[in-house]
């Protein structure tokens, strides 16, 4: 036994002189290098899936078909995006699916806002029954509504239109609780202040709350556009015609067809994950805040 | 004093809230705040609340293939799913499928927070990039491994023809079929367990680290018996919810396998959507759709429970 392990067993350790300057920080600062490396590598694993649907997007069909695969392509070739959006009416998927999230996005906004601001301002008979009401609606998988409202669209003759995309998602539990958390901490004085001036609920929600609410706003706004752009079974349901499908179902169709390279499918991908990878890198600490304000919700 | 004590998950970690209204608020102001809540409630009624009910009432009939209600069979669509090897199979996939990405999820996401938790300059770089898959669509994440997983020209294969393994049919081969999707779903989810599990490391005090290296342990014995213990609530956290959310999985098997081959990738939502909008056996479907709800409110009740016995994080 030569080299004493790293692990000090008990308390006289601590008490020991502290280890000579040098090689102690040489060893750390090895330790430290070693672990960015780590990092970068980690990274670039976590990150692989996608930079090499990037770099396929890229590619000749000659050198998609080519066995072994190459990482990222020897000739760069942008004619897949122009392709992709010939073959199929990426286009008009894009233009849906912004329709869509844009207007849940606002809807959502307007309801919450509405009904976070009883929630917190109000003081009514029955609040704490209905605010569980509200809550309650996040346990109902989205599942066990999926039948009745596809017959209820279908019975409305929704089938194939913006409002079956839309309606739906027009009212969130998660967003009404998560601007009442922000309504919360506004102090009431600001409402007294506001009352005694002769300022109307109405006027004080959305002049006065709603400016300094705006950071709980855009979290809100983010996580609601995202999750509305990624939507799958919903829109797989009530839309069947070309022209009104969304991105992520286009995207499944594109693919079906057989005489589509891969390459072209990777540059449909890229095209319609760009929208939603840019709100990511532009409102990441919204859209970490809104996750971990689910962590609360449950 | 005369506030009541906070009842509820929703007000473990909010300022605390007068629930009980003062006598003089009366009708005046329930009809002021229902104005500001009808459209919400609205909305909720219209297809949560409704829908909930007729749903219940779609699994007691039997329906006619375009959803009409015929007749009423009482549990007899419930009676017959648990005697129904295809039901059992969703079930038995539907477990094993938590079970190859739930833990694995956690294990991936854990290192990767606790790097991402380091004090290092553009640490923001990296904590972006290990949450990336936030990001992306699960139909986009099942296309791009579609594509790694393709056994003919795909990255995957190739790399393992490089330890000399023989090439894998992931996505044809009933022994690989489900291991395959879950592997694609793991990817898809890291990027949230990572935020989830960072947000609680952040909350783990540096005191907290610094006594236990003052007492001599070491870096493992550290992460053993001091990090995890703070972090388990969002571990648990991660866990139900991606058990639940696993569960409800749904566009990877539709884009990546169809429920196939030999339905060993059919779990319970592929089911429900098979029967309700292929074979039209609207009652069988809604019935399904109970008892997956069932399976979620168990879940749901148990975080809750588990949950609000511990300090919540920031």
């Amino acid at each position: 036994m030569t080299t004493p392990t790293p692990v000090a067993p008990s308390r006289p350790a601590a008490a020991a002189p502290p280890p000579r300057k040098g090689r102690g920080d040489l060893r750390h600062m090895a330790a430290d290098r070693g672990l960015d490396l780590l990092m970068v590598v980690l990274a670039l694993v976590v990150l692989f899936p996608l930079l090499y649907a990037l770099g396929t997007s890229l590619k000749t069909t000659a050198e998609v078909n080519q066995y072994p695969p190459t990482l990222w392509p020897h000739v760069f070739n942008a004619g897949n995006y122009p392709d992709a959006l010939r073959v199929a009416p990426i286009a008009r998927f894009l233009l849906n699916s912004f329709i869509q999230s844009g207007a849940v996005t606002v809807g959502q906004l307007v309801t919450a806002a509405l009904a976070a601001f009883a929630f917190s301002f109000i003081e009514f008979p029955g609040r704490q029954a209905l605010f569980f009401l509200f809550l309650s609606t996040l346990m109902i998988p989205a599942e066990v509504t999926l039948i009745p409202n596809y017959l209820t669209v279908r019975s409305l003759g929704w089938l194939n239109t913006y409002p079956a995309l839309v309606a739906p998602f027009l009212a969130t539990a998660f967003g009404t609780f998560l601007l009442r958390q922000f309504f919360l901490t506004v102090p009431r004085e600001l409402w007294d202040a506001a009352r005694i001036d002769g300022c109307s609920r109405r006027r004080f929600l959305a002049q006065i709350l709603a400016p300094l609410a705006r950071p709980a706003f855009a979290t809100l706004a983010i996580y609601a556009f995202l999750s509305t752009w990624n939507q799958y079974l919903w829109p797989l349901l009530v839309i069947n015609s070309q022209q009104m499908r969304t991105v992520q179902i286009g995207l499944a169709i594109l693919q079906s067809q057989e005489s589509v390279s891969w390459s072209l499918v990777m540059a449909g991908i890229v095209l319609i994950v760009a929208p939603t990878i840019f709100l990511f890198l532009i409102g990441y600490r919204h859209v970490v805040r809104g996750l971990t304000a689910g962590a609360v919700k449950g | 004093m005369s506030t009541q004590a906070p009842s509820g998950p929703s007000t473990a970690a909010a300022p605390a809230v007068v629930w009980r209204v003062p006598r003089s608020a009366g009708r005046g102001e329930f009809a002021a705040a229902l104005g500001y809540l009808l459209p919400s409630l609205v909305v909720f009624t219209m297809f949560v609340f409704y829908p909930l009910i007729k749903n219940v009432q779609l699994s007691l009939y039997e329906t006619s293939p375009l959803g009409g209600l015929g007749l009423f069979v009482g549990v007899a669509n419930y009676t017959q799913l648990i005697h129904d090897p295809a039901f059992l199979n969703s079930l038995r996939v539907s477990f094993l499928f938590a079970l190859y990405t739930v833990p694995a999820g956690i294990l991936l996401g854990l290192p990767l927070a606790m790097l991402a938790n380091r004090r290092i300059r553009g640490i923001v770089v990296f904590r972006t990039a290990y949450s990336f898959t936030i990001a992306v669509s699960i139909a986009a994440a099942a296309l791009i491994w579609e594509w790694l997983l393709d056994p003919n020209v795909g990255m995957l294969n190739y790399l393992l023809s490089l330890l000399h393994v023989h090439k894998v049919g992931w996505l044809t081969d009933p022994r690989f079929a489900l291991p395959a999707v879950a592997a694609t779903t793991v990817w898809k989810d890291l990027g949230f367990n990572v935020v989830v599990l960072l947000a609680a490391l952040q909350g783990v005090s540096d005191e907290l680290i610094e006594a236990a290296r003052i007492d001599g342990a070491g870096r493992w014995a550290t992460f053993r018996n001091v990090v995890v213990p703070a972090i388990s609530p969002a571990l648990f956290f991660v866990g139900v919810v991606s058990t639940i959310s696993v569960l409800q999985s749904f566009g990877q098997v539709n884009i990546l396998t169809q429920g196939g081959p030999v339905d060993s990738t059919n779990v319970i939502v592929y089911s429900i959507y098979r029967n309700a909008f292929f074979n039209f056996r609207f009652g069988l479907a809604a019935a399904q759709a109970m008892l997956l709800f069932v399976l979620v409110l168990i879940l749901t009740g148990l975080q809750f429970t588990v949950f609000e016995r511990f300090v919540t994080y920031q």
